[in-house]
C-alpha cells in the first residue's frame, strides 16, 4: 500500500479507501482534516454553497462505527465527498445556483445521492456551480462565482465550476457533477482534474434538478482516473424511477482504469475539433498527448465528423427549448422563493408568478428561457426545434461512422485554458463556443471523459484532452485516461497538481 | 358581486328550420388504476387533501415521472372496445402553460402521436335507431389538481379572497376520447350526444377501466357546438357539404342530462345570435346546471400556444402486436350486443329489457339467473321490493343490495321455495321482506317465521268442502261454467287456512268437486 501523506486532503480517494479499510485511519480524522480545509481556503475559493460539517462527521462517524463491527463495507466508505448543489439533498439546502430556490430544503434524496449515501461517503457540502447548470464559468451563479485555484482571478469552468475548484484546491478527494454540455469536462480541463460524462443512462437522473432532460447526465469528477472510476462505479447504474436509465450492469471501469491499457487501440482525432480558434498551449499538449498514445501501442488515425460544425446551433435550440419548459415549475406556488408585485392590491397566482421568475432567475436563465419559449413555439417549432432534432441525429451517425474505424475518439476538452472573470460574461456567443468540442457527445448520448494535458506554455494553465467513446463503452474512456495518465505523471515527475499555486494561510505567509 | 347577462336564445325548433347543428365531443375519463399515471400515489376518491403526493407528483425539482404500464394497458382496452389503430410507437408530450394546480406548469399530455387513433362506436338512440359517432382519437394523459376558491360570490377564482389547491388528484391517469365533427343528427343532436356519452359510459364499465362518476368528476365531457346553414336535410350531400361554423366549447358538463341540455342551449344560443347577423366567439363557455344557461368563459385565441414537444423524460410507449392482441383477447361483450342476447336468452319484451337496464340491474338479474332462477322470477323479484327500496334511498340497486347483503343466490334461493309450492307469492314477499331486514337466507327466514304452505291435502279439502257448503250461489256459477266466480271461493279458503295453503292447489280442487 502507498503511503498516506502527512497532509490528508493531498491523498487520492482510493488510497484513502485502502488507509480506511486497513484501519489506518478513521473516516472522522479524513473528513475533519477536509472540513479543516475548507474552513482555510475556501474563503478565497468559493468552491462551496453550503458545508455541513455536522452532518459530514455523523456519517464519518457511524461509517467509522460499522467498520469497527465489522461490517463490509463499500470500496469507498468512509471517503468524503462534494456534491454539486443541482442533485436533491433531504435535509440539506438545493439552490441549483439560483435565488428561486434560495432556502429550499428538498424532503428526498437524488438516487446518486441515496448511493453515495448506501456506500458510506460522507457529505461535506454543496458546490457552487452556473444558475441552473448554465454557463461556463460559475459566473451565473446568483451567489457569486468559485475561483480557479490555478489562479484565483480566473474561472474554473462551469457549470460544475464548484466541483472542480474542490477538487483542485483539495478540499474534497471526490466530487460529483452534471454535463449538460460539457459541464463535468470542461471544468476538469481548466482545473487540471479528471471528470467523466457517463453514457446518457449510465447514472440516475432522478433528483438532478433538470436542465435539458435529453441532454442531462450525472458523473464522477476526481484527482486521478482510479479516483474517478471509482466513484462512477458507485453512481452508476440502472434506477427504476428514470425511465431514461440503462437497464444494465455499470460498465467495468474500476477495472479498465487498472488495466491503463491503450495496445491494440484504435484511437481517432477529430478532424473538426481542434484547429483553428484553438489556443495554441491547448494545441501543443494534445499533440504531445496523442503521441504518447502512439507510443503507448495504440493505432492513431484522423477521422472526420462533418456535422459537428452544426452541434452547437443544434444545441442551442434542444437545450433552451427544454429547459423552459423544465423551469416552469419555480412560480412560487409550493416551494423556494414568492415574491409579491409591487403596487398590485391583491395578486393573481399569474401575477406572483410573474414577479418571483422576474426577480428569482438570472439573465443567463431568462435569456435562455426566452429563446426555449420561441423555439417550440407554433410556427417556429418546425425550422427550430425540429430541424436541431435532425442535425442531433446526423451527429448520432457521425459517431456511429467514427466508432465503425476507432474504438475511441480524442479531442482538445476546451479550446482554451481558463479566462479571466469577468472576461465573457458580457458575451454569450464566446461563453458558448467554450463548450465546442464537448457538446456533441451529450446531442449522441455518448460517454466522455476529460484529464489533464499539461500546462499551455503561453499562460501556464492547465489544458485537457478529451476522450470519447460509444455509448455503454464507459470502460474504453478508463483505459485510455489511466495509460495516458500514467504515462504523463511520469513525464512530469508527479501529479500535474502538484505545481498548483499554495492557497490558504500558508499562501498569506509565504506572499 | 357579479351579474350575468342571459344571452337571447332562439326556439329550438324554430332554430332546426334554419340550421345544421355540428358537435364534437371530448370525454375526459379517469382510469381507476390503484396508482397515479407516473408516480406510485394512491388515487382513491376523497381522501384528506394533499395526503396522496410525492416528489413526482408535486412537481418537485428534480422529480421524474415513470409509466403506469396499467394504465397504457386501459388506454389500449379503451382504443381497442372503441375499433381503435393502436400506435405501434408512440410518445408523450409536454403540453406548456402556467395554472397553480398543474405542479410542473406542463401536462405531461399525448399530441401528434396518441395511443389510439380512427375508431367509432355505433349508438343506439331512443327508437331503435343506430348511429355511428366517428373516434378521431384516444390519447393518455395526467390530471391537474384542484383549486378550490374562497370567498367571493360565485366559487370562482375571480372575486376569491384566496384560493387553496389540492394535488391529490395531480397525475392521476386520464384518457382523453376525441370525437369526430359529428354530422348528420340534425334536430337529434342534444340526443346523440346523450346516447354517445352514455354508450360510452356503459363502455368504460364494461371495460372495468374507471368508476365513470361523472358527479365525482371521474368521467367529464367537454361539447363543441357550431351551427350551418340549413339547405336541406341533415344527410343530403349538399347539406353535409356546408362549411363548418364557428365552435364554442362548453366545458363542465357532468351529467347525462346537461350534456343533452347543454348542447340544445348552445344550439339554441348560436341560431339566436347567427340570426341576428352576428358572429359566434370562439371560446370556451360555462355549464350552469342550475340555470340551465352557459356562460362566457376564456376566449381562445391564436395567442394560446402550449408548445407541444416530445416528454424527454419518458421513454415512447412501443406495444408489441402480441401485447395488443392479448389486450384484445380481454375485451368485454359489446354492451349493445349483450343486452340484445341476454334479452333473447331472458324472453323479455323491448320494454321489460328496457325497465331492467334503467333499473341498472341487468348484472343482477345474469347472476340469479345464472345460479337457477327463471328470468321472469328473477326480474319479478330484483325489480319489485328491492328496487323500490334502493330507489326511496336514492341508491343503485346494485349498491343497496349489496349494502344489505342481499345476492343473486339469496333471489335464486326464494324462487326455488315458490316453484317447489314450499311458499306461495305472498309468503315469499314475507321472507325478501325478513332476507332484506338481515334475518338470514330465504330458508332461513321462513323457517324462523313458520311460512310454509300446508301439504296436508285433507286439510285443505276440508276447508274447500267447507267453502262450497257456505256458498251454494257461487258453487251453481261455477257449475254452470263460469269458472272466473272460482277466484271468490279461492280466496275463501286461503283465509280458512290462514294463508298457508297453496292457491293453485285449492283451485283445483274446487274445480274439480264442481265440475
Ligand atoms: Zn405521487
Amino acid at each position: 500500500m502507498t503511503d498516506l501523506p502527512t497532509d490528508l486532503t493531498r491523498a487520492t480517494a482510493a488510497d484513502l479507501a485502502g488507509a480506511l479499510a486497513s484501519g489506518a485511519i478513521s473516516s472522522v480524522e479524513v473528513t475533519q482534516a477536509h472540513l479543516d480545509r475548507i474552513a482555510a481556503v475556501d474563503g478565497q475559493v468559493h468552491s462551496y454553497l453550503h458545508v455541513d460539517e455536522a452532518g459530514a462527521l455523523a456519517q464519518a462517524r457511524a461509517i467509522d462505527d460499522r467498520r469497527q463491527a465489522g461490517e463490509t463495507l463499500g470500496a469507498l466508505a468512509g471517503v468524503p465527498i462534494a456534491v454539486k448543489d443541482v442533485m436533491t439533498t433531504k435535509g440539506l439546502p438545493t439552490t441549483c445556483g439560483s435565488r428561486i430556490l434560495e432556502g429550499w430544503i428538498p424532503p428526498y434524496d437524488a438516487t446518486v445521492v441515496s448511493k453515495l449515501r448506501e456506500a458510506g461517503l460522507p457529505i461535506l457540502g454543496k458546490t457552487n456551480m452556473d444558475e441552473f447548470a448554465m454557463g461556463s464559468s460559475t459566473e451565473h451563479s446568483a451567489y457569486g462565482p468559485s475561483h480557479n485555484p490555478w489562479d484565483l482571478a480566473r474561472i474554473p469552468g462551469g457549470s460544475g465550476g464548484g466541483s472542480s475548484s474542490v477538487l483542485a484546491s483539495f478540499q474534497a478527494p471526490l466530487a460529483t457533477g452534471t454535463d449538460t454540455g460539457g459541464s463535468i469536462r470542461q471544468p476538469a480541463a481548466v482545473t487540471a482534474t479528471v471528470g467523466t460524462k457517463p453514457t446518457y443512462g449510465g447514472v440516475s437522473r432522478y433528483g438532478l434538478v433538470a436542465l435539458a432532460s435529453s441532454l442531462d447526465q450525472a458523473g464522477p469528477c476526481g484527482r486521478t482516473v482510479l479516483d474517478t472510476a471509482l466513484l462512477h462505479a458507485v453512481m452508476g447504474g440502472h434506477d427504476p424511477m428514470d425511465s431514461t436509465s440503462i437497464d444494465a450492469p455499470v460498465p467495468p471501469v474500476v477495472e479498465a482504469a487498472r488495466a491503463a491499457s491503450v495496445k491494440g487501440m484504435r484511437i481517432g482525432v477529430v478532424k473538426e475539433l481542434g484547429g483553428e480558434g484553438y489556443q495554441p498551449g491547448v494545441r501543443a499538449r494534445f499533440d504531445e498527448s496523442v503521441a504518447l498514445l502512439e507510443e503507448l501501442g495504440a493505432e492513431v488515425v484522423e477521422v472526420s465528423c462533418p456535422n459537428f460544425e452544426y452541434a452547437l446551433a443544434a444545441y442551442y435550440l434542444i437545450l433552451p427549448s427544454e429547459a423552459s419548459s423544465n423551469l416552469a415549475k419555480f412560480d412560487a406556488m409550493r416551494y423556494g422563493m414568492r415574491v409579491l408585485p409591487e403596487g398590485v392590491d391583491a395578486p393573481s397566482a399569474e401575477q406572483v408568478m410573474a414577479a418571483t421568475r422576474d426577480a428569482g432567475f438570472g439573465p443567463e436563465v431568462k435569456r435562455r428561457i426566452i429563446l426555449g419559449t420561441y423555439a417550440l413555439s407554433s410556427g417556429y417549432y418546425d425550422a427550430y426545434y425540429g430541424s436541431a432534432q435532425k442535425v442531433r441525429a446526423l451527429i448520432a451517425q457521425d459517431f456511429d461512422n467514427a466508432y465503425a474505424q476507432v474504438d475511441v475518439l480524442v479531442s482538445p476538452t476546451a479550446p482554451t485554458t481558463a479566462f479571466k472573470l469577468g472576461d465573457k460574461l458580457e458575451d454569450p456567443m464566446a461563453m458558448y463556443l467554450n463548450d465546442i468540442a464537448t457538446i456533441p457527445a451529450n446531442l449522441a448520448g455518448v460517454p466522455g471523459m476529460s484529464i489533464p494535458s499539461g500546462l499551455a506554455d503561453e499562460d501556464g494553465l492547465p489544458a485537457g484532452i478529451q476522450m470519447l467513446a460509444p455509448a455503454t463503452k464507459d470502460d474504453r474512456l478508463y483505459s485510455v485516461g489511466a495509460a495516458l495518465e500514467a504515462a504523463l505523471v511520469d513525464r512530469w515527475g508527479g501529479p500535474i497538481l502538484d505545481r498548483a499555486p499554495v492557497l490558504g494561510a500558508a499562501a498569506a505567509k509565504g506572499a | 358581486m357579479t351579474t350575468v347577462a342571459t344571452d337571447a336564445v332562439m326556439d329550438y325548433d324554430e332554430a332546426m328550420t334554419k340550421f345544421d347543428p355540428v358537435m364534437g365531443l371530448e370525454v375526459h375519463v379517469e382510469l381507476h388504476t390503484a396508482t397515479k399515471m407516473f408516480c406510485g400515489c394512491p388515487t382513491e376518491f376523497g381522501a384528506e387533501p394533499n395526503s396522496q403526493v410525492c416528489p413526482v407528483c408535486l412537481g418537485l425539482p428534480g422529480a421524474l415521472p415513470v409509466v403506469n404500464e396499467k394504465a397504457v394497458e386501459s388506454a389500449i382496452r379503451i382504443g381497442l372496445a372503441l375499433n381503435c389503430e393502436i400506435a405501434e410507437w408512440c410518445r408523450f408530450a409536454r403540453k406548456n402553460y402556467f395554472y397553480p394546480d398543474m405542479p410542473k406548469n406542463f401536462q405531461t399530455s399525448q399530441y401528434d402521436e396518441p395511443i389510439a387513433f380512427e375508431g367509432h362506436l355505433d349508438v343506439e338512440l331512443e327508437d331503435g335507431s343506430v348511429y355511428r359517432v366517428e373516434i378521431e382519437r384516444a390519447h393518455m394523459e395526467e390530471d391537474t389538481g384542484k383549486s378550490l376558491h374562497i370567498g367571493g360570490a360565485t366559487g370562482r377564482i375571480h372575486g376569491a379572497d384566496h384560493s387553496l389547491v389540492d394535488y391529490n388528484r395531480a397525475g392521476i391517469p386520464l384518457i382523453e376520447i376525441v370525437t369526430k365533427p359529428m354530422v348528420g343528427a340534425g334536430e337529434r343532436a342534444p340526443e346523440v350526444a346523450k346516447a354517445y356519452v352514455s354508450a360510452l359510459r356503459e363502455l368504460l364499465r364494461a371495460l372495468d377501466v374507471s368508476d365513470v362518476k361523472m358527479e365525482q368528476g371521474s368521467m367529464r365531457c367537454d361539447a363543441n357546438v357550431s351551427l350551418r346553414p340549413r339547405v336541406g336535410d341533415p344527410l343530403d350531400q349538399a347539406q353535409l357539404a356546408v362549411p363548418l361554423g364557428t365552435r364554442t366549447e362548453t366545458k363542465n358538463v357532468n351529467s347525462l342530462r346537461s350534456v343533452e341540455r347543454a348542447v340544445r342551449y348552445e344550439i339554441s344560443r348560436h341560431a339566436a345570435i347567427l340570426d341576428g347577423g352576428g358572429s359566434i366567439l370562439q371560446e370556451t363557455r360555462h355549464w350552469h346546471e342550475d340555470t340551465g344557461i352557459t356562460t362566457s368563459g376564456r376566449v381562445k385565441s391564436d395567442a394560446e400556444d402550449y408548445r407541444y414537444f416530445p416528454e424527454p423524460d419518458l421513454v415512447p410507449v412501443a406495444p408489441t402486436r402480441e401485447t395488443v392482441e392479448t389486450l384484445r383477447g380481454t375485451l368485454p361483450e359489446p354492451p349493445g350486443l349483450r343486452r340484445k342476447r341476454l334479452q333473447s336468452d331472458w324472453g323479455y319484451s323491448d320494454l321489460e329489457m328496457r325497465d331492467v337496464v334503467n333499473a341498472g340491474a341487468v348484472e343482477l338479474i345474469e347472476e340469479t339467473v345464472a345460479a337457477g332462477a327463471s328470468a321472469g322470477a328473477a326480474k319479478k323479484w330484483w325489480l319489485g321490493e328491492p328496487s323500490r327500496r334502493a330507489n326511496a334511498e336514492g341508491q343503485d340497486i346494485v349498491t343497496y343490495a349489496a349494502g344489505l347483503g342481499l345476492t343473486p343466490a339469496h333471489i335464486a334461493e326464494l324462487d326455488g321455495l315458490v316453484a317447489a309450492g314450499r311458499l306461495n307469492d305472498s309468503m315469499a314477499r314475507q321472507v325478501l321482506d325478513g332476507v332484506l331486514a338481515g334475518e338470514g337466507t330465504p330458508t332461513a327466514v321462513a323457517d324462523a317465521r313458520g311460512l310454509e304452505l300446508v301439504q296436508d291435502d285433507g286439510a285443505l279439502e276440508a276447508a274447500v268442502d267447507k267453502v262450497i257448503e257456505a256458498n251454494p250461489d257461487l258453487a251453481a256459477k261455477i257449475r254452470d261454467g263460469k269458472v272466473a266466480a272460482a277466484g271468490a271461493l279461492i280466496g275463501q279458503v286461503m283465509k280458512e287456512m290462514k294463508g298457508q295453503a297453496d292457491a293453485g292447489k285449492a283451485r283445483e280442487l274446487i274445480l274439480a268437486k264442481l265440475q
